[in-house]
């Protein structure tokens, strides 16, 4: 599975990682350059009933970016992120949160770190003002003063306003998901990491939610959202991690995740110049020239389209038409995790 | 929000992560998230169920004593139930003896059991410690909730049998289990001494039920868990086979009490009681803090 790895390409930690042993472990002991808001080296877990949930994982989410973090129902990402939060303990790896280990340093990050985990958790007799009364208490960092401008702030910006002051009990699935983001904005924070926020969302609920992320990634905040259905997100994401079965199968810059090495270029034409057309995308050293048809494709690679199209003309083909077909995130995503409605174990 | 005032904005380019900007924890910091748990603890309306029930104890007890004393069925009962005719005080007693077997521990171990696994079945375990609250700190203000409702239970029982007692029965001095009658003063002090050494003698179930409360993410478990340890304890205590691990049960010193009503009090048999429940509170304290500061919060 390693060879599947592709880190963002100017990640001056993942040349290091992956490389000699004695590099991975210099890794262990000293933090990874700053840049990054996350990262985690070999990160393992395995639980008491024998299930390793989180399996050698090199996470790198730069600073700044909003990194999806996508798997099926199952494959680890929410023990992933209950390890860099501090609340289940690795059994093997290192991880880093804002240039701090973690758990060693959970007490002196965590301040600057929001987290949705697994669904919001309230007390259900208490209101959501309340609710989130409660939560900053718990913060020796805050001021109790500033906490009804915070809250009133909160709380505004996940549009719970008017049900502030609802039992928890009553409110909706959604209501419920956006009290949790409440609680995550309760103070300015460096690094969001949002577990499946999307969760019980309408489709309007969950355009809110990633407007949220793309406003809070304008101010700057490094964002770590992760969801099975890669839809819901895909678009606000700058990078991108495919987890499954407690791998991480693929990672990188969202532009770079679906492969344009793996683009295809393929040619519609008349049935007499099909061989001709075959002949001249195999003379300009394209691989996998392929005939259906009436329709000649070849794996493109690093060559212009322009050039095909000029090759062609220039021999004669009459090209009826020419696309260039790239494989689509989600092409990839199921390609490396499967598809359909199994979980994965 | 400006650019210059964005969280993102606070981290200096090139210096990296390394320097996240200062959070220091504020002075009061413990108080307020103190004072944030007993709100929750003493607000919350099934905690104020059962104190309710346990301050109608005194309330009934009284009520079935004034009713009864003049009919034929005034001399059955125990002993200090029969003294409460003559004297209001001996209600606060007789209360505390009638809750002391049951009622009292199970009420006490709804609280104590449900304190972290509690948390751990409405989803605001995880969200507590990611704040952060550090463990050991929720631990204690998880502790200190529980021994505050146990206070609680225990005073109120006693407040409302002082009331109900004076009302129904006036307040005179108070005569001993030898006979001796000591000043209304003194009489008061004696109870007020019984109330105090009851209440001190639910350290240990409290300690006890705060462990359990961290192996389970089900309150209930850890709550029935817990009222078990009292039952099996004076269930123990009273086989004379088993004569040895006595002065170690959780419950063999509750009903020591009875001391403050002796003419001398022996300071040595409450010493001890007062040193097993700290015994078990210590034994039990460090079982729950080194399984909850080491254990995976999954819930
Ligand atoms: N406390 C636990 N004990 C044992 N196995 C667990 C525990 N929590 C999660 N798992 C297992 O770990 C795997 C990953 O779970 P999870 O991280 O929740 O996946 P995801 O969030 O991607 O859906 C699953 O197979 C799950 O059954
Ligand atoms: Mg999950």
């Amino acid at each position: 599975m390693t060879d599947l790895r592709t880190a963002a390409r100017d990640d001056p930690r993942e040349r290091v990682a992956g490389s000699s042993p004695a590099a991975r472990s210099a890794t262990t002991t000293e933090a990874p350059p700053g840049a990054f808001a996350v990262a985690t080296d070999g990160l393992t877990k395995r639980f008491r009933s024998g299930q390793v949930a989180v399996d050698h994982v090199d996470l790198a989410v730069p600073r700044g970016a909003v990194y999806g973090f996508l798997g099926p129902n199952g494959s680890g990402k929410t023990t992933t992120i209950r390890m860099l939060l501090g609340l289940v303990r690795p059994t093997s790896g290192q991880a880093w949160v804002l240039g701090h280990p973690v758990p060693q340093a959970a007490g002196r990050v965590l301040p600057h770190v929001g987290a949705l985990v697994e669904g919001p958790g309230f007390q259900p007799y208490l209101s959501g003002r309340a609710n989130l009364a409660r939560v900053d208490a718990a913060d020796a960092t805050t001021d109790p003063r500033t906490l009804a401008r915070r809250t009133d702030e909160a709380l505004e910006r996940v549009g719970l306003a008017a049900a502030a002051d609802k039992r928890f009990r009553q409110y909706s699935l959604g209501m419920k998901q956006r009290l949790g983001l409440a609680a995550a904005l309760l103070r300015p924070r460096a690094l969001l990491v949002l577990d499946e926020p999307t969760n019980g969302l309408d489709p309007q609920g969950t355009r809110e939610v990633r407007h949220l992320v793309r406003e809070l990634a304008a101010d700057g905040t490094t964002v770590l959202v992760s969801s099975h259905l890669l839809t819901e997100i895909e678009q606000v994401c700058s990078h991108i991690g495919i987890m499954s079965g407690g791998r991480l199968v693929r990672q990188g810059r969202r532009t770079d995740i679906a492969d344009p090495a793996q683009a295809r270029v393929e040619v519609d034409t008349v049935p007499a110049h099909v061989v001709r057309a075959a002949e001249v995308l195999a003379a300009l050293g394209l691989p996998e020239v392929r005939v259906a048809g009436d329709r000649v494709g070849a794996a493109l690679g690093a060559t212009d389209p322009a050039r095909v199209t000029a090759a062609l003309v220039g021999a004669g083909v009459d090209v009826a038409a020419l696309a260039v077909r790239r494989p689509t995130l989600e092409q990839v995503f199921v390609e490396l995790t499967g598809e359909g409605f199994d979980v994965a174990r | 929000m400006s650019r210059a005032d964005a969280p993102g904005a606070l981290l200096e380019p090139g210096t990296g992560y390394g320097d996240l900007p200062p959070a220091p924890a504020l002075r009061g910091s413990l108080a307020r998230l103190l004072v944030a748990e007993l709100r929750l603890v003493l607000g919350r309306r099934r905690n104020q169920a059962l104190l309710g029930g346990l301050a109608l104890v005194p309330l009934v007890l009284g009520l079935v004593v004034r009713l009864t004393q003049d009919s034929a069925l005034r001399d059955q009962g125990p002993g200090f139930i029969g003294e409460v005719t003559g004297n209001g005080l001996f209600l606060v007693v007789a209360s505390v003896f009638v809750c002391l077997p049951f009622l009292l521990p199970l009420c006490i171990g709804i609280a104590s059991g449900d304190a972290i696994a509690g948390e751990a079945a409405t989803g605001t375990l995880r969200y507590l410690l990611v704040v952060p609250v550090g463990r050991s700190r929720l631990l204690l203000v998880k502790a200190v909730g529980a021994l505050v409702f146990a206070a609680t239970a225990v005073a109120g029982i006693a407040a409302v049998a002082l009331v109900t007692g004076a009302a129904f029965f006036g307040v005179a001095p108070l005569t001993l289990l030898s006979g001796d009658v000591v000043p209304v003063g003194d009489g008061l002090l004696r109870v007020l001494g019984v109330v105090l050494y009851v209440g001190l003698s639910f350290i240990g179930l409290v300690a006890v039920g705060l462990f359990f409360s961290t192996l389970t993410e089900v309150p209930v478990g850890a709550m029935a868990a817990t009222v078990v340890v009292p039952v099996v304890s004076t269930v123990l205590d009273s086989l004379p086979q088993l004569s040895a691990i006595h002065p170690v049960l959780l419950t063999h010193h509750w009903f020591d009490f009875a001391e403050f009503l002796r003419i001398e009090i022996g300071w040595d048999v409450l010493a001890s009681g007062l040193g097993l429940q700290a015994a078990w509170a210590l034994v039990f304290g460090a079982l729950a803090w080194s399984r909850f500061t080491t254990a995976d919060v999954t819930s």
